[in-house]
């Protein structure tokens, strides 16, 4: 949105320096944490455990070698892409669904619905977890769907935590496309799912690229429910990393190696999609 | 002028500008298409997973805040004795041990949550109105900004536990042997000072999402309003005071609402930053009724205290944002 | 419409929660049996020195045993953070293995949950007999009277671990028998940024273990006969005083102790930075460290005056690992062989000497292997003068609560603040009023 207020020059000096030394001091705030993690996984142990060097003594890149026989990492990571990515596809179709009831439909008990649905985002973690836990074990006793120890089990798990912010979101996004669109779309003979998927989920990327990013770091990062539901087969990354300190020993240069191995490509789309990550918020949360 | 920009800012509705607000005053319309059937199956499959994931573990969960659920009866639950309200009269009995271990996590927690939402917002908001402008970097400075939030908790809370070491760790290195600003290395992750660190670990993971809503945000605000007030003579500061920060209120609204409840809630940043006991400064709620069930053993009053605090939790939402749409309605009346 | 639809879900979630409530954990009534004879599921605890590592140390001995009896065993390693959550979770629903590894101290509490198989007399003639243990390693095995809930299968017990050279540096010809001699030597070890003793002040675990045998040592305990905690008893409180009083005013631990939560304090061992160290088995894990056999010695760890032995001459706890089968096993008779087969003199002798523990069993703990300097002090002191953690069922509570008891009061320390008669009391004392919630 070029302007002419939005030209530098028309700033005067003293924001332009409060910008600079602001953002210097931001900019260090986010990097140093990501600076010591690369310097750290570059070290041999022996140096880490030691007093802190802001630049490392001895370089070795050792530690990107053994982090995958430390841990199974690369198996950790094919359960975290499948289930984060599931759960993220699920979640997002099923809040799209529901996304557009809200924003299309006024039917009875819609408040309710939006209200509980919120209201779920409330709940500490804590208080469904063992529950939960025995409702897959019950479910897999009566129906022999195996829910606990799975991947399926995590994977509608982790749906549902995103899916309040996601329904929330999407529908303040349709919101904002205009009604005429689907209308239109229905007098050209398409259904209320024909105008769903021809109209209105083109003009809604941007916003569910948005609830995708948010649903995928949900799955991507949950501990608590992962430790507890999960065995060696089916072990995440989030909790699976907390394998470098065992009994012994906490390999600080590995953790550091592996979070950036495992990182880098969260890391890269995300920064990829930022960009609708900023106009798919915009809409959704105007709301 | 700027006074009657302000107020109208927020509630423009030509729908013209992508994304604007919802406008009050638009009557609602409704579907005479598909009126039956179709938005109940549209509702449904979120209706289910809710069911399944939340409401019936929830459900349980508060039957078993009314039961005497110790390691004698985890293995067969349905037939641990009623507790009553027994459950809830130790955990709220601030007199008792529990009752008042839980309310000083209550109390710690409250403070903690207000705190990381209040820099983690403050930094947002600072952030995204100096970058507004483009200048040379920002692509980068953005970027470098949204790394915290892309790195899994774990590995951005181990981290800060490495660097927050009392021997080792980085903090102490600058603040002790570089700046020499403390008399003797700090205790980061024992004592007094952990609740500083927990704050800070946490608004380092939490104020990019601030950022990023905050900058979608301002895309909204039109440019007319900015050149009008520019016109007027108005300067920068001004401008963030008369335009932006107003226009800013309804994302305001429910970006402060969710990080709350996130803050509040928050189980991983303390967890993997404290390891298996947190101090008592920075004994968080979350961590803390862990502990009490999982630890202890004691399910039923761990569950009590869940309860307790979805109760306290869905009052403040509720007071929030009564109070916040009484004063959004107030100004733009 | 909307009526009916509302009630329906009501409906739905109260089925729902009566079909819960009512079969409760699943299957967690039944006590098992002998479906499935063909495989086993096994929760080995991380003992080596990572998850992978137990598993290259584990696989072959499980392919004998499936050699020899046919039965398959499907291996997981748990991590200690996981374990115990996971043991909770399969006891309340009935969904576990088949046998698993516990830390012996959690043995009451776990019998208490009754999700373990109880070792009577004819499932231990079906392993080859209680008589085959050594009597210190059955005292951990669950709450006495009661049939026990595990057999023991690796043994540990704490020594004194000194720096060799620094002791020579600062003209120290023998070990300390005594604390006050501990701390005598620590302050002639303590300056120029080393210290006498490292301790590893944030860890649940090992806090707890050094309090009980303090305690003991001062003729108090934390339970009483019935099982009712005592933790504000004078001699816990002269115990966890005396044990926080090497950093608060003896002075002869390093502060920034008061976090280590990570076995740091082996690590200053092993750099030298810290002259003694308390601690189970640590050899291997000194050599891990790259500390030299020759560079370190070890003694028993010292007592208030006078020879280890019973009563308040105790010096170390019955550490270890015990193996249990859970209750609700599809496979008893195949998980019994296989607690035999890992109890039998063989295995015991191999899995012992690769993870440097001591051999529960008596026939077993004969083997040269286990005559070295290092295990033989282990060795003596499990015989004679160890004693097991409190077995009652709070047992695991009390590790939750007077652990982190002890983490406060070495962070008090750490800070300067006085540790005195009083505020350890007072910091046991909100510890035993935690433990009745």
């Amino acid at each position: 949105m070029p302007s002419a207020y939005r030209s530098p020059t028309a700033r005067p000096m003293s924001f332009v320096w409060t910008r600079r030394i602001v953002l210097t001091l931001m900019g260090l705030f986010a990097a140093v944490p990501v600076y010591v993690m690369i310097s750290t996984s570059l070290k041999p142990l022996q140096d880490v455990t030691d007093k802190f060097r802001w630049f490392p003594g001895r370089l070795t890149l050792r530690p990107y070698v053994d982090i995958w026989h430390t841990v199974p990492l690369a198996h950790y990571f094919v359960n975290s892409t499948i289930v984060s990515a599931a759960a993220t596809g699920l979640s997002v179709l099923i809040a799209i669904f529901a996304a557009y009831a809200v924003s299309r439909y006024r039917f009875k008990g819609k408040r309710i619905f939006t209200i509980t649905v919120l209201s779920t985002q409330m709940f500490p973690g804590i208080l469904f977890l063992l529950p939960l836990f025995l409702i897959f074990v019950n479910i897999g006793n009566v129906t022999g769907i195996a829910l606990y120890g799975s991947r399926g089990g995590l994977i509608i798990t982790y749906l549902t935590f995103s899916l309040p912010f996601s329904i929330w979101m999407l529908a303040g996004y349709m919101e904002s496309i205009p009604r005429g669109l689907d209308e239109a779309a229905m007098v050209d003979g398409c259904g209320p799912l024909g105008a769903l998927f021809r109209v209105v989920i083109p003009a809604a990327v941007p916003g569910i690229v948005a609830v995708a990013v948010y649903a995928f770091m949900t799955a991507w990062s949950e501990v608590l429910f992962a430790s507890v539901m999960t065995n060696d087969v089916t072990r995440t990354l989030a909790v699976g990393l907390r394998g470098y300190s065992t009994q012994y020993d906490v390999y600080w240069n590995q953790v550091m190696a592996a979070s950036l191995v495992v990182s880098v490509p969260v890391v890269a789309g995300f920064l990829l999609l930022q960009r609708y990550l900023v106009t798919g918020l915009t809409a959704g949360a105007v709301k | 002028m700027a006074a009657t920009t302000s107020a109208t800012a927020p509630s423009r509705e030509d729908g013209s500008l992508p994304g604007s607000a919802r406008g009050r005053k638009k009557p609602r319309r409704s579907y005479s298409v598909g009126r039956g059937a179709v938005p109940y199956l549209l509702v449904l499959p979120a209706i289910l997973m809710e069911l399944l994931i939340h409401l019936v573990p929830m459900v349980v969960g508060v039957v078993m805040s009314f039961k005497e659920l110790t390691q004698f009866y985890i293995r067969n639950w349905g037939q641990a004795p009623g507790a009553g309200l027994r459950n809830y009269r130790v955990v709220v009995d601030v007199n008792g041990a529990v009752g008042s271990a839980l309310l000083h996590s209550f109390l710690i927690t409250c403070a903690f949550a207000v705190l990381a939402v209040g820099f983690s917002w403050l930094l947002g908001i600072t952030g995204a109105i100096l970058m507004q402008d483009t200048f040379r970097g920002r692509g980068f400075l953005r970027a470098l900004f949204m790394t915290p939030y892309a790195l899994p908790v774990y590995a951005s809370v181990i981290i800060w536990a490495f660097m927050l070491q009392h021997d080792n760790g980085l903090v102490n290195h600058v603040l002790h042997d570089q700046l020499h600003l403390t008399s003797k290395p700090a205790f980061w992750l024992i004592g007094g000072n952990s609740f500083i660190s927990v704050v800070v670990v946490s608004v380092w993971r939490n104020w990019p999402f601030a950022l990023l809503v905050i900058m979608a945000g301002l895309q909204n605000i039109p440019d007319e309003l900015y050149e009008a007030s520019a016109i007027d003579g108005a300067g920068i500061w001004q401008q963030i005071r008369r335009i932006t920060m107003p226009s800013l209120r309804p994302i305001n609204r429910v970006l402060v609402l969710v990080l709350f409840l996130w803050t509040f809630n928050d189980f991983n940043v303390p967890y993997v930053l404290f390891g298996q006991s947190a101090p008592p400064a920075g004994d968080l709620i979350s961590v803390h009724i862990y502990q009490a069930s999982f630890h202890t053993w004691n399910f039923g009053s761990g569950s009590a205290m869940s309860v307790l605090m979805l109760l306290f939790l869905l009052v403040v939402t509720a007071a929030y944002l009564a109070v916040t749409s009484l004063s959004n309605r107030r100004s733009n009346a | 419409m909307r009526r009916t639809r509302i009630t329906a879900a009501i409906a739905a979630i109260t089925v729902a929660t009566a079909a819960l409530t009512a079969c409760g954990g699943g299957t967690a009534t039944g006590n098992g049996g002998n479906k499935s004879p063909k495989t086993l599921t096994y929760w080995a605890s991380n003992q080596g020195k990572n998850l992978d590592d137990d598993k290259q140390k584990l696989t072959p001995e499980l392919q004998k045993f499936e050699k020899q009896t046919g039965i398959h065993v499907k291996l997981e390693v748990v991590g200690w953070p996981d374990l115990l959550n996971r043991i909770l979770t399969a006891a309340s629903s009935g969904q576990g293995p088949d046998v698993l590894n516990i830390g012996n101290t959690w043995s009451a509490s776990l019998q208490a949950t009754g999700a373990l198989l109880p070792f009577d007399d004819g499932n231990f003639n079906a392993i080859g007999g209680k008589q085959r243990f050594v009597a210190s390693a059955l005292g951990s095995t669950g709450a006495a009277g009661k049939d026990p809930a595990a057999v023991p299968l690796y043994s540990l017990a704490y020594g004194l671990y000194y720096n060799k050279k620094l002791f020579k540096d600062a003209g120290i010809a023998n070990p300390p028998a005594t604390w006050s001699e501990l701390i005598t030597d620590g302050k002639k070890l303590t300056g120029g940024g080393k210290y006498g003793l490292a301790i590893e002040g944030a860890n649940n675990a090992e806090n707890i273990h050094h309090a009980y045998i303090f305690a003991k040592q001062h003729g108090g305990d934390f339970f009483d006969a019935a099982g009712n905690p005592t933790f504000t008893s004078p001699g816990a409180v002269a115990g966890v005083k005396q044990f926080v009083d090497f950093m608060a005013s003896d002075k002869i631990t390093a502060a920034g102790d008061a976090e280590y939560a990570q076995n740091q304090s082996l690590e200053d061992f092993a750099k030298g930075k810290a002259g003694m160290l308390l601690w189970q088995a640590a050899g291997v894990q000194l050599a891990q460290r790259g500390m030299k056999a020759d560079d370190w010695g070890i003694a028993p760890v010292p007592v208030q005056s006078g020879a280890p032995g019973q009563g308040t001459q105790v010096d170390t706890m019955v550490a270890g690992i015990n193996l249990a089968v859970f209750k609700n096993t599809q496979n008893r008779d195949g998980a019994l062989k296989f607690v035999k087969f890992m109890t039998s003199d063989e295995e015991q002798k191999i899995l012992n000497g690769k993870y440097g523990s001591i051999p529960p069993v008596t026939s077993a703990q004969s083997d040269p292997q286990f005559s070295n300097p290092e295990q033989t002090v282990l060795r003596q002191g499990l015989a004679k003068s160890a004693v097991a953690l409190p077995q009652v069922a709070k047992e695991s509570q009390f590790e939750d609560v007077v652990g982190p008891a002890l983490k406060d009061l070495f962070a008090d320390a750490a800070a300067g603040r006085p540790v005195t008669d009083d505020s350890v009391r007072k910091r046991l004392e909100k510890a035993q009023q935690q433990m009745a919630g």
